[in-house]
């Protein structure tokens, strides 16, 4: 298994030329190759939900993809999200703000999955987003701290999105 | 204003929502890599490991017979009952656990190591396994190891006198046979190590994922008979550990071996298969109890057999007894009990090894006590709270029938306030117009003790050969102002960097901006037993409150000094030293560089500003009453749970914000060991919960929002007046949603007797009552 291929990636915005085996996931890949190791693996089959990141916009887990499947692909992780300046995106503010993490290892997807979500509808009722934090598996947190972030992180998102009409 | 009580949202925060955690895979750059060759079978001679030629570089196999010098891992109590079993690194002649470690595979990729493993063969000659207590516990049964016939590792027992005589009088006699189903502690984030090897030094250090560093690098060298300054432990960022990353594994040992024998940097990350087969499980517990009652509910005596599956070895350092035992002398629990009997053994088998998990025993005693309650009221026909208020812990302190001294609590108090919050009058309205129309609305009650923040004396009395408990914390103020926290606890998501960061700044005069709290690193902090058994807000705050007062004392003799006042006028506060009762003040800050740079001109100190302290306090007592609401549905035996309440009092609150934090996520756990998670090994002894797929974690989706009250009963028993609450939540929460089960299915006359009540098991409970009923 030590055939490679030479690999163009676009991750946040910057290139990464990668050399990887065919069998190497999206998730490997970007923690070794690419040196971002935000994204987490704590199955590595599916379930929880730590490695989510998008690919084109959508939250996925990249523990199920390879790496060469996302070629031309935009992917974004848990390290593009803040502002360059170190500004807080609000999803990672309200994270902080309602204690919505503790050991922090599933934050990352919870995060990653939560932007994808609120980008394509940003009107997510409560129940619409119990459904799609059930997505993700926390061990510490009892999930109800998640949910009220994530709750608050939409509104801010929401009047960011939608500037105030003209007088 | 004080920082102590603050809602302060944690310091340790954005480097974690960021991305820039650094947990210990993301240290295995450039490290070789290690995968495992485990037991496929669970019991049997190891007659042959077969492996296969290697012509790759930097790929290696090793097996027991290259591991020459090795110990093995040994946990010892020095009790007569006790059985020592010596746990090897890996499996020398003979297999006891499916997923045991028989070979170590080395490569240059973690993929590659694995490749390596999977053309391992480890040849075993199988015997029948041991895997229940049936099995284990039966005449003649083959002994699990020939060290333990029988099959008993630890047995407590306690007769008291006067628990017949007590029997004999009773107006009513309530026995349960309860059990609870083993389970996982299932940190997100499994095992995992870097031993990196220094060429120059020699010195491995071994970036690893646990909660007890200092422990380990004692529990390394001793079983690699190499002196403990040749290693640094370091646990980075943990991903969770709830108990499971508090014990020696033999992946460790055998990680750091191989890195000094090869002289490289090798990873071990192990994977969620191998967390479920290797690491430690937990729970697996049958409790039997009976107990006497008067006419008016007092309980007169109680008398218990409970049983402990301890797995395949006794976890080192805490022991197999650590479950058993705290079983033995915790199971009254916060209830008053004059006359107490109780046997309690831990039983080997050829499953995997029992550690703890978050709890410990008391999820079960507490299950045990509240159903004995529950039911007792039934046969007695009172109103359940009335019969706990009868039997509540209410004069303090109060002293157990095994010894245990309870300090204050509001053990009655937080019930009746629970009880209100939750509204039981109300409820039963609505239960009773829900049967009517076919619905099975329950509620159910949890009171507990949380025995926390207990040092030396809890751990000497189990007889344990190492006996951990006290921390020591070094508080150094820099002559910039900073201060830094050295502490030999090692949090792992519970925010303790904060609350000790908060309370140090009350004490100095600064913010927690200015504290820095340094943990998890051999090297750079005093030797500490590590974060578990709810201990580190009382047991390292204690010791970090006491080293800043040292720290404040001396920075008061200094300003008095160089403001011409006494020390005690002095107050620190803002930043800056004030003295009191005059506007003269002076910055914090410059005292501090006085006293490093300066320090000829302080005659009677010496210079700098870093003192240590030293904690070991007897432990204190929180407590708390769970309220769950279910509603269950018979014709799937489905189970949802509607509302959760939660009055808590853990004497003074640091934190609120972490404390809510901690409740909320033991609860999710406790309602996880009530309803879902279960491992399930088959008649051979292979395990078929190997994935998240079959291992069910709840959900947002199973979980309710749980609405959580405080009361702050001081603990005069602790120097900051807090009490731990790390392990509550999941303590109580089970009790309580089983009690409200049964509640609920009370029209059926059935009782849910296991944990956890998987819908298949309500199911069939309902149509064995149904079967008996035509």
């Amino acid at each position: 298994m030590s055939d490679t291929r030479d690999l163009t990636l676009r991750v946040n915005g910057t290139v990464h030329h990668v050399n990887v085996e065919p069998r190497h996931s999206l998730a490997d890949t970007l923690r070794e190759s690419c040196g971002l190791t935000g994204t987490h693996l704590g199955c590595e089959h599916g379930v929880c939900g730590a490695c989510t990141v998008l690919i084109d916009g959508r939250a996925t887990r990249s523990c199920l993809v390879f790496a060469v499947q996302v070629e031309g692909s935009e992917i974004e992780t848990v390290e593009g999200l803040a502002e360059p300046d170190g500004t807080l995106h609000p999803l990672q503010q309200a994270f902080w703000e309602h204690h919505g993490l503790q050991c922090g290892f599933c934050t990352p997807g919870f995060l990653m999955l939560a932007l994808g979500a609120l980008r394509e509808n940003p009107d997510l009722d409560d129940e619409e987003l119990r459904d799609l934090i059930a997505s993700n598996l926390c061990r510490c947190t009892g999930y109800q701290n998640i949910l009220t972030a994530v709750r608050a992180a939409a509104d801010i998102m929401r009047a960011k999105a939608r500037p105030a009409p003209n007088p | 204003m004080s920082w102590v009580g603050r809602r302060l949202p944690r310091l340790e925060d954005p480097a974690l929502l960021t991305g820039r955690g650094q947990f210990v895979a993301d240290r295995a750059k450039g490290a070789l890599a290690m995968a495992f060759v485990r037991s496929p079978l669970a019991a049997g001679a190891l007659t042959e490991i077969e492996v296969p030629p290697i012509d790759v570089p930097d790929s290696f196999v090793f097996t027991a017979a290259d591991l020459f010098g090795v110990g093995a891992i040994e946990a010892i109590l020095n009790r007569p009952d006790y059985k020592r079993v010596p746990q090897p690194v890996l499996a020398g002649d003979r297999v006891v656990f499916a997923g045991q470690p028989v070979a170590i595979a080395v490569a240059n990729s973690r993929a590659a190591a694995e490749d390596l493993a999977e053309q391992v063969f480890a040849d075993v000659e199988p015997d029948e396994p041991i895997l229940t207590f049936e099995d284990a516990l039966a005449d003649g049964a083959r002994a699990v190891h020939p060290e333990a016939p029988g099959n008993v590792l630890v047995e407590g027992q306690l007769r008291g006198e006067g628990v017949d005589s007590a029997f004999d009088a009773a107006a009513a006699i309530v026995e349960v046979e309860l059990r609870s189903e083993r389970q996982s502690a299932m940190p997100l984030e499994a095992r995992g190590g870097v031993a990196a090897f220094d060429p120059g030094s020699g010195r491995v250090t071994l970036y690893a994922s646990v909660q007890m560093p200092h422990m380990l690098r004692t529990g390394l060298a001793d079983v690699l008979n190499m002196p403990e300054s040749d290693l640094r432990v370091v646990a980075p960022d943990v991903g969770g550990g709830f108990g499971q990353k508090m014990s020696l594994f033999p992946e460790y040992v055998a990680l750091v071996w191989a890195a000094r024998h090869l002289k490289r940097s090798i990873a071990w990350i192990e994977d969620r298969r191998e967390n479920f087969l290797g690491a430690s499980h937990a729970r697996d517990q049958r409790f039997r109890a009976k107990a006497a009652f008067d006419s008016d509910g007092r309980i007169l005596a109680l008398d218990a057999d409970l049983l402990s599956n301890v797995g395949a070895f006794s976890c080192y350092p805490v022991t197999c007894g650590v479950e058993p035992l705290m079983a033995f002398a915790e199971l009254p629990g916060p209830y008053r009990i004059a006359h107490y009997a109780v046997r309690s053994r831990g039983v080997t088998t050829n499953t995997a090894m029992m550690a703890p998990y978050r709890g410990v025993s008391r999820p079960m005693l507490t299950f045990t006590m509240e159903q004995l309650m529950d039911r007792a009221a039934r046969q007695l026909g009172l109103n359940p709270l009335d019969i706990r208020r009868r039997n509540l812990i209410c004069d303090f302190p109060h002293t157990s029938p095994t010894g245990l001294v309870h300090d204050l609590g509001s053990y009655i108090e937080a019930m009746d306030a629970a009880a209100r919050v939750a509204d039981l009058e109300d409820f039963r309205e609505r239960q009773t117009r829900a049967r009517a129309a076919g619905r099975y609305l329950g509620i159910g009650v949890s009171v507990f003790s949380e025995r926390s923040g207990y040092g030396t004396p809890a751990f000497a009395a189990r007889m344990m050969e190492i006996v951990p408990g006290y921390e020591t914390v070094d508080c150094e103020m820099d002559p910039s102002g900073r201060v830094t926290l050295a502490i030999g606890a090692s949090p792992h998501g519970q925010g303790l960097k904060t609350a000790l960061a908060q309370l140090a700044a009350d004490r100095l005069g600064v913010t927690p901006e200015d504290v820095r709290v340094v943990s998890g690193d051999t090297d750079a902090t005093p030797y500490g037993w590590g974060t578990f058994a709810s201990r580190s807000m009382v047991i390292a705050g204690g010791a970090s409150q006491m080293a800043s007062d040292k720290v404040a004392e001396k920075l008061r003799i200094a300003a008095a000094q160089m403001l011409e006042c006494a020390p005690d006028d002095i107050e620190l506060a803002d930043g800056l030293a004030k003295v009191q009762g005059a506007n003269r003040t002076m910055r914090i800050a410059d005292i501090a560089r006085a006293l490093h740079h300066k320090s000829h001109l302080f005659a009677d100190l010496a210079a700098g500003l870093k003192e240590q302290a030293f904690y070991d306090p007897a432990g204190t007592f929180s407590n708390a009453c769970h309220i769950a609401e279910v509603e269950v549905e018979p014709a799937t035996g489905g189970v949802r749970v509607d509302r959760f309440v939660v009055v808590e009092d853990a004497g003074r609150l640091i934190n609120p914000l972490i404390a809510d934090g901690q409740i909320a996520g033991g609860v999710a756990q406790g309602i996880a060991n009530a309803l879902y998670e279960e491992l399930v090994y088959d008649e051979h002894g292979t395990l078929l919960t190997t994935s998240l797929a079959d291992y069910a974690v709840p959900t947002a989706f199973e979980i309710p929002p749980i609405d959580i009250h405080h009361m702050e009963t001081l603990s005069p028993a602790t120097v900051t007046k807090a009490k731990g609450l790390g392990e509550g939540g999941t303590i109580g929460a089970p009790a309580a949603v089983i009690g409200a089960i049964n509640d609920a299915l009370a029209p059926f006359a059935v009782a849910i007797n296991t944990m956890p009540a998987t819908p298949d098991r309500i199911w069939q409970a309902l149509r064995d009552a149904k079967d008996k009923a035509a």
